[in-house]
């Protein structure tokens, strides 16, 4: 099968690839461009692993295909934070003990990122509903919980 | 010893030394190895529950194009029926090697048959479609009461009962029978004034780790082969694989990558030696990861079981005797943790008469690996219930009767040990005391209290930690870290040497350059390694002071050490172990310190929960409103770790207790191998878990750590279970609570 | 079926085009949400994908006094922040929202929901509650098709090789016109529906309801409008014993199956707790529109 050539941006980043049609974004992301920090739990859209976003969406990558990435904007795990200075979320993360084995981790980062842009101010159920599309079987949620909260205050009092 | 010590790091929730990798996504985990010249590697796997293989043909398959090699059952080398230490558990040889890969007869759904590498992971499954198979269907045997009714088909031929009091003649389903017992049953029976009985039933559940099992391998033509694994223990690896494949441990290196969950599921092998066999015929590396539908169909989940438990007291609340009688299932091959059901049941309690019986019996499922505790949770919800229920026959608060009668120091358990110095008291009492127990309960809401018991293991960890010029360290230690154990690794070396945790880096050795370490499992991790890390600290520490005195021309017992500096008790001199590494070449060399050891004396650790429910009666919808776990730590290194572990336990015994459940059709064939129908609890579906921690420390670790990983998936199938029924006034008996079921209780329809 | 040719015309005749005439099985794509998950299934069928979401009239909406235009591409994460649609059609909206999780949200869409006719699709019974029409494209031309009339079996629905969905209609509620949805999960999120219910009621200055549509989900083949529950409701005051009525219409009307998601006996009760409880709803809505 020939593969196309597609042109996008991650992580504000030109990006060029080539791929197979039925790849999808989070194949692309893992075995055509090595960057293996969106993880595959599930392939399916059940656990969040993955999550990334596109043109600024929340999504999960196991359900975009990668030809679909031409001309527009990814946004992964390895745009959050630098290798200078880590984000809030992520300070907070580790300050709260919100991880233990680490695979759901990225997922979360992405996706408490995507929550705290929409929703500067959540709630614990507000939290906990937008957050429910990433499972975790570690933690429990608890630490998790308290390290998004306590990062949204954080970031509203640094605004 | 540790009794009201002071401590200088440990007991901090620092933060772990692996972070900024994991928050980053930096860390890398099973399968994000690649290597040049890799290839990929798909499975075929059984569409049937139980059948015989009746042809096989990978001719077509293996000429498709892009394929580079095809493996069976017939590509280990004979294999024997000898045992092997496989994580929290052992198994045959044999048995291993038939489940990694079918022979001749397939015994459940997704059973491994035929492993294809190729170009691509897409060719490798288009050729899978290439494979000739035919079976002959046989019906296949779903679950224990069916397993061990007489003319239930057979799945192992040769499989005679063992445990039994006659030898059998004729093949059975049931793989052993076994009988742990203490005092005079029928006498305590005879001495209680109430009784209590009931039979329970508990399902199949899967850990329901997020990473799927993945490695990346490469066989040698020198023999010198490799496999990246996401496993609790790749010296169990390195053991099982050699094994099947004939191959000196000297000859294969197996490195530990980060691992994405494990609950006792990632201490087997499945993918791992398949890998090899291909890489070997390939000559290429070889990838192989599980999608999750395999991840539900072929790993190991925990057992289902049936438990019949009575339990007789006096009128005061005095337990007299307590008897079970548990059926668990094993799956395909012989190896439930029924043995550990027995264990535990009744050991949270002093009765002096009790009696238990146990079946491990096979049916056509995957054959079960540990789950956290294994064997305890499905046991204990059986006795927690009717301790409860016998609660409200006597007319008593429910940790009330369950202090009158709780194990403590000096109390024989059924097992063989008395107790050491234990926690279950304080526990309880940290549940009465709590604000959760203070509460009082809405309308349509009720609570459930329930205790748990683990023992914990020691076993063997090897570490080394070698000094840098600088005065800065590694430890290399050998237990995959699945829960931030690392970070509790360098804060106990901390303490020993004197300096702060941030001068040391721990690391995971492979098993080429750390030594011989049994897995991640057990609850054994901050004690044994962790007592293994404080003998290598002090092994450092004494090197230093043999250092420091000889540059002061002293002898050794003439020096202190007092954080992190050397002193001379015979002077003024001070060194710092900094100024000690700086000059350490000129006094002998760099310095290294080792601890290899088979810990003993591990602590076991009592947990009890609260947990209070609010049923919605028109459609038997469950929600936890409320939820405390206690339990005894000994001494939390980490104390946010150590919460973590409890409220992680907790969350997979309320995911068991209501939702999780694997589903087969009426032929056997699981129908809910997803994360979207095996429903494990989502963020929305819970409150905060209080989680308390209590330390009676164990003497027999430096610092009194009592191992925490298990006990905490113990006390909830109970603690939810009899929330509901206090909720809804109707004993509670099977679990999953999933909506239908407790809708149906309501109903009357049982 | 493995996708080998993805194609994003920028035209719904450019899409139409690529539809009719195929030589190899061809589906349009919306958020893929089903698509890519069924594409990964193991037979190995090779697969068009038409991508639609490049087309503008397929990602936008209008809200004007006819009503509701709504194109059936754009998510529903979109779909469900527009404050102007959930103040009118506030139960279509809770229904869109409820696919999924977040990330399924950012991809998503209504007319994929509808079109992948799912007996359990939550949007499904939402749609007929209020009475929606899908405007239909093909190469002969256009056609309007109730809702209710569209889906025609399990995953099947009335359009033919080479149609697409253009457009959803709904007309603008009257004052005193609302509508609301529920469904029955096991678990707070992440579960497809057990079983589902919209219901529409339609209020006078006395409280009288004077129209109502009930629709129920996952409970039958396709999702199914009730006339027999909305009789129940109309003319009365919804008050307990109608509503009661309604509800047990409702769970007459189901045929539901057994399966992992549940049984026949507990998803035709659900069903009617359901319909109960949403009719409740759709009344308060209606009342606060007077």
């Amino acid at each position: 099968m020939a593969k196309i050539h597609i042109s996008t941006s991650i992580n504000g980043e030109a990006t060029e690839f080539l791929c197979e049609p039925h790849e999808t974004l989070l194949d692309v992301l893992r075995n055509d461009l090595q960057m293996t920090g969106t993880k595959e739990g599930c392939g399916s859209g059940d656990c969040g692993a993955c999550s990334v976003t596109v043109d600024g969406r929340l999504t999960c990558a196991c359900l975009v295909l990668g030809v679909e990435a031409a001309g527009r904007e990814i946004g992964t795990i390895e745009g959050i934070g630098s290798s200078d200075k880590l984000s809030v979320i992520q300070e907070k993360f580790l300050e709260h003990a919100a991880l233990q084995c680490g695979i759901c981790t990225p997922g979360l980062v992405v996706s408490t990122q995507a929550l705290l842009e929409q929703n500067p101010n959540p709630t614990e159920a507000e939290a906990r509903y937008f957050l429910a599309g990433n499972l975790c079987r570690c933690t429990g949620y608890d630490k998790i919980i308290r390290a998004v909260l306590d990062a949204a205050a954080t970031m509203r009092g640094a605004a | 010893m540790s009794e009201a010590r002071e401590f200088k790091y440990i007991g901090q929730s620092t933060i772990r030394p692996d972070g900024f990798d994991k928050v980053t996504g930096r860390a890398n985990y099973g399968a994000d190895l690649n290597l040049p010249g890799m290839i990929w590697g798909k499975i075929l796997r059984s569409p049937h529950a139980h059948a015989n293989i009746k042809r096989l043909d990978t001719s077509r398959a293996e000429a498709f194009p892009g394929v580079l090699a095809v493996a069976t059952h017939s590509d280990f080398p004979s294999v024997t029926d000898q045992a092997i230490e496989s994580g929290e558990g052992s198994l045959t040889l044999l048995d291993l090697a038939r489940n990694v890969l079918a022979k001749d007869k397939v015994l459940y759904h997704g059973h491994a048959i035929v492993a294809i590498a190729a170009k691509t992971a897409a060719i490798a499954e288009q050729a899978l479609a290439l494979i000739d198979i035919e079976y002959e269907v046989l019906k296949p045997v779903m679950d224990v009461r069916e397993a061990m009714a007489a003319g239930a088909p057979i799945l192992h031929p040769d499989m005679f009962t063992q445990g039994l009091a006659e030898k059998p003649t004729t093949a059975s389903n049931v793989a052993t029978r076994l009988e742990y017992k203490m005092g005079d049953i029928d006498a305590g029976f005879k001495e209680a004034e109430v009784v209590v009985e009931r039979e329970f039933y508990t399902p199949t559940a899967h850990q329901g780790y997020i990473e799927p099992h993945a490695c990346t391998v490469r066989f040698e033509k020198d023999g010198q082969s490799m496999i990246w694994c996401s496993t609790q223990g790749h010296f169990d690896v390195r053991a099982s694989t050699a094994k099947l494949l004939a191959m000196d441990l000297g000859k294969l290196k197996v490195i530990a990558s980060e691992i994405g969950g494990g609950f006792g599921g990632k201490t087997t092998v499945y993918l791992e030696p398949v890998a090899l066999i291909l890489s070997r015929k390939s000559g290429r590396p070889v990838k192989m990861i599980m999608d999750r539908d395999e991840v539900f169909k072929a790993t190991g989940p925990g057992s289902a079981t049936r438990s019949w438990v009575k339990i007789g007291a006096r009128k005061d609340g005095t337990i007299t005797a307590m008897q079970g009688r548990l059926a668990y299932e094993a799956g395909a091959f012989k190896g439930s943790p029924v043995m550990m059901g027995c264990m535990t049941a009744f050991t949270p309690y002093a009765v002096a008469n009790m009696y238990i019986e146990g079946f491990d019996v096979v049916v056509n499922k995957a054959k079960v690996a540990a789950y956290r505790a294994p064997g305890a949770p499905q046991a204990e919800f059986a006795v927690e219930m009717l301790v409860n229920e016998l609660a409200v026959k006597l007319g008593r608060d429910p940790i009330d009767l369950r202090l009158q009668n709780a194990a403590k120091e000096g109390t024989q358990t059924i097992y063989g040990p008395k107790f050491k110095r234990v926690g279950l008291v304080e526990c309880l009492e940290a549940a009465r005391d709590s604000k959760h127990y203070q509460q009082a309960l809405a309308k349509n809401q009720g609570r459930g209290v329930a205790a748990g018991f683990w023992f914990n293991v020691g076993g063997q960890s090897s570490v080394h930690i070698n000094m840098n010029p600088d005065g800065t360290g590694t430890i290399v230690e050998g237990s995959p870290d699945i829960g931030g154990s690392r970070a509790s690794m360098q804060m106990m070396a901390a303490e020993a040497m004197g300096i702060e945790p941030g001068r040391l880096k721990p690391i995971i050795g492979d098993t080429e350059n750390v030594a011989f370490s049994a897995g991640t499992g057990g609850s054994r991790t901050t004690f044994a390694t962790g007592m293994a890390v404080i003998e290598a600290a002090e092994d450092v520490v004494a090197q230093m002071k043999q250092r420091a005195a000889s540059m002061w021309n002293v002898t050794a017992e003439q020096v202190e050490w007092v954080d992190g500096v050397a002193l001379n008790t015979a002077g003024e001199d001070r060194l710092s172990l900094a100024e000690i590494c700086a000059s350490a070449d000129r006094t002998g060399g760099q310095i290294s310190g080792r601890g290899n050891i088979n810990a003993r004396g591990a602590g076991p650790s009592f947990a009890v929960h609260l947990c209070d429910v609010a049923v919605d009666k028109e459609t038997g919808k469950v929600d936890v409103v409320r939820y405390t776990a206690v339990q005894d730590a000994g001494k939390a290194i980490h104390p946010k770790y150590v919460e973590g572990q409890y409220q992680g336990g907790a969350v997979q015994g309320i995911g068991w207790a209501l939702n999780e459940e694997y589903i087969y059709s009426a032929d056997g064939l699981l129908e809910n191998a997803g994360f979207l129908d095996y429903r494990i609890p989502v963020a929305s579906d819970l409150p905060m878990i209080d989680a308390i921690i209590v330390e009676v420390p164990n003497k027999f670790h430096p610092y009194g750590v009592r191992g925490v990983g298990e006990s905490g998936i113990i006390p909830p199938l109970a603690a939810v279970g009899y929330a509901v029924e206090n909720a809804i006034g109707v004993p509670v008996t099977d679990l999953p609570l999933s909506p239908p079921r407790v809708f149906n209780l309501i109903q009357g329809k049982g | 079926m493995a996708v080998v040719d993805y194609n994003a015309p920028q035209s719904v005749q450019e899409a139409v085009a690529l539809l009719s005439g195929s030589d190899i099985k061809t589906k349009v794509m919306a958020g893929g949400t089903d698509l890519i998950i069924q594409s990964k299934s193991q037979t190995i069928e090779p697969l068009r994908v038409v991508d639609l979401k490049h087309i503008a009239e397929m990602m936008s909406y209008s809200l004007d006094g006819a009503g509701l235009s709504l194109g059936p591409c754009m998510c529903c994460a979109e779909f469900t922040a527009l404050q102007d649609v959930k103040a009118l059609y506030p139960g279509l909206v809770e229904a869109a929202y409820l696919i999924g999780s977040t990330q399924v949200q950012g991809r998503a869409s209504i007319g994929g929901n509808l079109c992948n006719s799912s007996p359990a699709a939550d949007t499904i019974p939402a749609l007929i509650a209020i009475g929606a029409k899908c405007l239909i494209v093909g190469a002969g031309g256009e056609r309007t098709v109730a809702v209710e009339d569209f889906v025609t079996g399990v995953g099947r629905n009335c359009m033919q090789p080479g149609e697409l969905l253009q457009r959803i209609l709904v007309a603008r509620p009257a004052p005193g016109s609302r509508d609301a949805y529920l469904r029955f999960i096991p678990r707070t999120e992440m579960d497809i529906a057990v079983a589902g219910a919209g219901v529409s009621v339609t209020l006078d200055s006395q409280g009288v309801c004077t129209a109502a549509r009930v629709a129920i989900g996952a409970v039958a083949q396709t999702a199914l409008l009730v006339s027999s529950a909305a009789e129940a409701l109309i003319g009365t005051q919804l008050d307990e014993v109608a509503v009661a009525n309604a509800a047990a219409a409702a769970s007459a009307a189901a045929s539901p199956i057994t399966d992992r998601r549940g049984t026949i006996e507990f998803r035709r009760h659900i069903v009617g707790v359901l319909v109960k409880r949403a009719t409740l709803i759709a009344k308060e809505r209606a009342q606060a529109s007077l």
